[in-house]
């Protein structure tokens, strides 16, 4: 019996040992624990890596989701690892011993289907901004574009995370209806704005999707006015993402106004919660 | 005299002529508003639900008893309806948006005809599987396209009105780009898969838990100001302004708000001090640390409030920011109702949000019964075609807003992953759901 462990004991420190001495393991991937969830380069090779062995069959995109995590967790357990679906650095240095990575073709491959698409994105543009030329009110939009444009080939993987239930494009709406409707308050009245939408959404007494609530008539001055389609700050978009990962300043109201600028005496008569920056919060 | 008062009139005249102009074209911009709004809120719409469709059905793959089958069926029925509401009310006659509103009659149609008959009685063939498995597969394409030409609508600020406007002056009609998008939805069959969906980092409790276990004294506006001094190391507490909260709120509680360079925002209540919710606001410089030293980070300021047996559930990496879920666990059962988000800057670890609310709402020391089932005969109520690849108990609020035992298993079918939920008092299936939280990176893609 104590052979036995003796031996394993003495094998399990062999094959962490052995690849020590071998620099292209330590070269492969970063020294980081890759867990679900994570995006970047670390993904993308361990992806490949696993395809190349045949555990993981899905696409190369540079995001640890479910598929990547199942395929991980059978690669830890065919080799006998412990598994926990982390690609720590015993994991890692497993996977560069048995597999094989050429990181230029790989990243080649990913972006080569969307290389042509991106030719047809810079037409499309062209022809956008070439309206454009009628249609002044869509100015602010032209500056921006190039800016995005020049800054693509870095970090872009193939997909992104999104909270679950959501897609990038319901994001995006709501950015512009926070910025058309919150771009001078606080951060936490942005998150608060956004929170009082998505509240709506789940509320009995207004619409079922985030498109209805904030097209809703009457609904928010922003959409009425045609502030909505100003083109929305990183900050609208992170306070969005915020109020949709659960945070909500504003504890569940789904109404708010501007003392102010209020016309309606009926909105006075809601409960009131809280004020944030210049907006009053109520039930 | 005479040619005097005929300027005077012909001034008077050429300024009403302009004030009514100008009153009319206010009025027309208006009504372009409206009717914008309301052709953007159907094509928004219309991709939500054949989003919220492609889930439905994938999920509805997974499922195995007629119990839940025949809802899920009757949902989708009335999804794909109100998908075609939608496509009606957008002004695409002139567009060939046939696929789309073929496949939601179709799905309608199989729909209903299986959510009226007793499917545990009847179950579904294996044909009919098929079939489901073939629109599951359509919805992902027209889902897909439909989200591409919604980020690209959005992305550069294309107006349906301008669409109309062009036919209502009967222009010649050069390359107008939502009319070419639109087109393509139809011709284009993309490759990549992608799903969202699921449930959400926090599960909304509709119930009202009254933050019953919210324990402590009664601090006052001066010991909060104190407390968060301490909490955010901030110097000076002068600039830091804390406000009672209204009738109209959930529990009696305190905000904070502070801005220096950076802005920083809680909530927290009145009777013991417990933060609520806390998020700050900064920029975020270039990453350093991995999603899982963010973890670590995560878990630290957990212990640091002295919250114990918390174990980690999802993690989400957004631009530079960590996103981390985390439920209690009490006796190896997972208690979701009690769980808490935080949110860590991944270029030095600082903690920038901290979210508590369901578990300072829900928390409590329950009594959790032995199970009646089996984790074997739980395991024999899922689908047979769900590969189950983990398993856990459970404890979870259902659609009655009831807590209850369960097992969780974590299983995958057709590459997809799910999360199921056996009630491990009488086998009913509780919950089914289809796990991701990625997409297609559009800007990538388009």
């Amino acid at each position: 019996m104590n052979y036995k462990k003796i031996s394993l004991i003495l094998s399990l420190m062999i094959i962490i040992y052995v690849p020590s001495f071998n620099q292209k393991s330590v070269e492969a991937f970063s020294p980081q624990v890759i867990q679900h969830g994570a995006v970047g380069d670390d993904v993308i090779e361990l992806q490949a890596r696993l395809k190349h062995i045949g555990f993981y069959t899905g696409p190369i995109d540079g995001v640890f989701d479910w598929r990547t995590y199942w395929a991980l967790r059978n690669f830890q357990y065919e080799f006998g690892m412990e598994i926990d679906g982390m690609a720590g650095q015993k994991t890692k240095e497993k996977l560069v011993k048995a597999t094989e990575y050429n990181e230029q073709e790989v990243k080649q491959n990913m972006y080569q289907t969307q290389k042509p698409k991106q030719n047809q994105q810079n037409k499309q543009n062209q022809q956008a901004q070439g309206e454009q030329k009628q249609q002044p009110n869509q100015q602010q939009q032209q500056t921006q574009q190039p800016a995005e444009q020049t800054q693509q080939p870095a970090q872009q993987t193939g997909a992104v995370n999104v909270p679950q239930g959501f897609s990038q494009n319901d994001i995006k709406l709501m950015a512009n209806a926070v910025y058309g409707e919150a771009r001078g308050e606080p951060y936490e009245g942005q998150v608060a704005v956004a929170a009082v939408i998505l509240n709506r959404v789940n509320s009995p007494t207004f619409p079922n999707t985030i498109s209805g609530v904030i097209f809703e008539p009457r609904a928010f001055t922003a959409v009425a006015d045609g502030q909505i389609y100003l083109t929305p700050n990183d900050t609208a978009r992170r306070a969005v993402l915020d109020a949709i990962n659960g945070w909500d300043p504003t504890s569940n109201a789904t109404y708010y106004f501007n003392p102010e600028t209020a016309t309606s005496p009926w909105i006075w008569t809601r409960p009131q919660i809280k004020q944030i920056g210049k907006h009053i919060f109520c039930k | 005299m005479i040619r005097s008062i005929l300027i005077a009139v012909l001034a008077i005249g050429i300024a009403g002529v302009g004030y009514w102009g100008y009153k009319e074209h206010e009025e027309k911009n208006a009504l372009l508003i409206q009717a914008e709004n309301s052709y953007q809120r159907s094509f928004h719409e219309l991709s939500y639900h054949m989003d919220l469709l492609h889930d439905k059905i994938g999920t509805s793959l997974a499922m195995n008893s007629g119990e839940r089958l025949s809802p899920q069926f009757v949902d989708i029925w009335r999804l794909s309806s109100q998908a075609l509401t939608n496509v009606g009310q957008l002004p695409l006659t002139l567009l060939p948006f046939n696929k789309t509103e073929e496949f939601l009659s179709q799905i309608g149609d199989f729909t209903y005809r299986t959510a009226i008959r007793n499917l545990d009685d009847d179950p579904l063939s294996d044909d009919e599987i098929k079939t489901l498995e073939q629109l599951y597969k359509q919805a992902a394409d027209i889902k897909d396209e439909l989200r591409q030409v919604q980020y690209t609508t959005l992305e550069n600020n294309l107006r349906w009105m301008d669409v109309e406007l062009a036919l209502a002056t009967q222009e010649e009609q050069s390359d107008n780009t939502i009319i070419d998008g639109l087109k393509t939805v139809e011709k284009k069959v993309t490759e990549f898969a992608e799903g969202d969906e699921g449930s959400a980092f926090m599960e909304i409790s509709t119930k009202d838990h009254e933050f019953k276990n919210v324990s402590g004294e009664w601090k006052d506006e001066e010991q909060i100001r104190n407390f968060s001094k301490d909490l955010f190391s901030i110097k000076d507490n002068v600039n830091i302004v804390v406000t009672k909260s209204g009738e109209g709120a959930d529990v009696p509680m305190y905000s904070v708000s502070y801005k220096d360079g950076k802005s920083v925002y809680m909530d927290i209540t009145q009777k013991g001090a417990h933060p609520i919710q806390i998020l700050v606001d900064r920029p975020i410089e270039d990453k350093k640390l991995s999603l899982n030293d963010g973890l670590i980070e995560a878990e630290k300021y957990l212990k640091k409030f002295d919250y114990q047996n918390m174990i980690p559930l999802q993690s989400q990496q957004f631009d530079n920011v960590g996103v981390f879920s985390f439920v209690y666990s009490q006796d190896d059962v997972r208690i979701y109702p009690d769980s808490m988000v935080l949110k860590v800057a991944l270029d030095n670890g600082d903690i920038l949000g901290f979210n508590a609310k369901n578990f300072l709402m829900n928390h409590n020391k329950r009594n959790i019964p032995d199970p009646k089932f089996t984790l074997e005969e739980a395991r024999d109520m899922v689908n047979n075609n769900v590969e189950i690849q983990e398993e856990h108990l459970a404890l979870i609020e259902n659609d009655l807003h009831e807590e209850v035992l369960t097992y969780e298993f974590l299983g995958t079918m057709n590459d997809e992953t799910y999360r199921i939920f056996i009630n491990a008092d009488n086998g009913a299936e509780e919950k089914v759901e289809k796990l991701s939280g990625t997409e297609t990176n559009f800007e990538v893609n388009m």
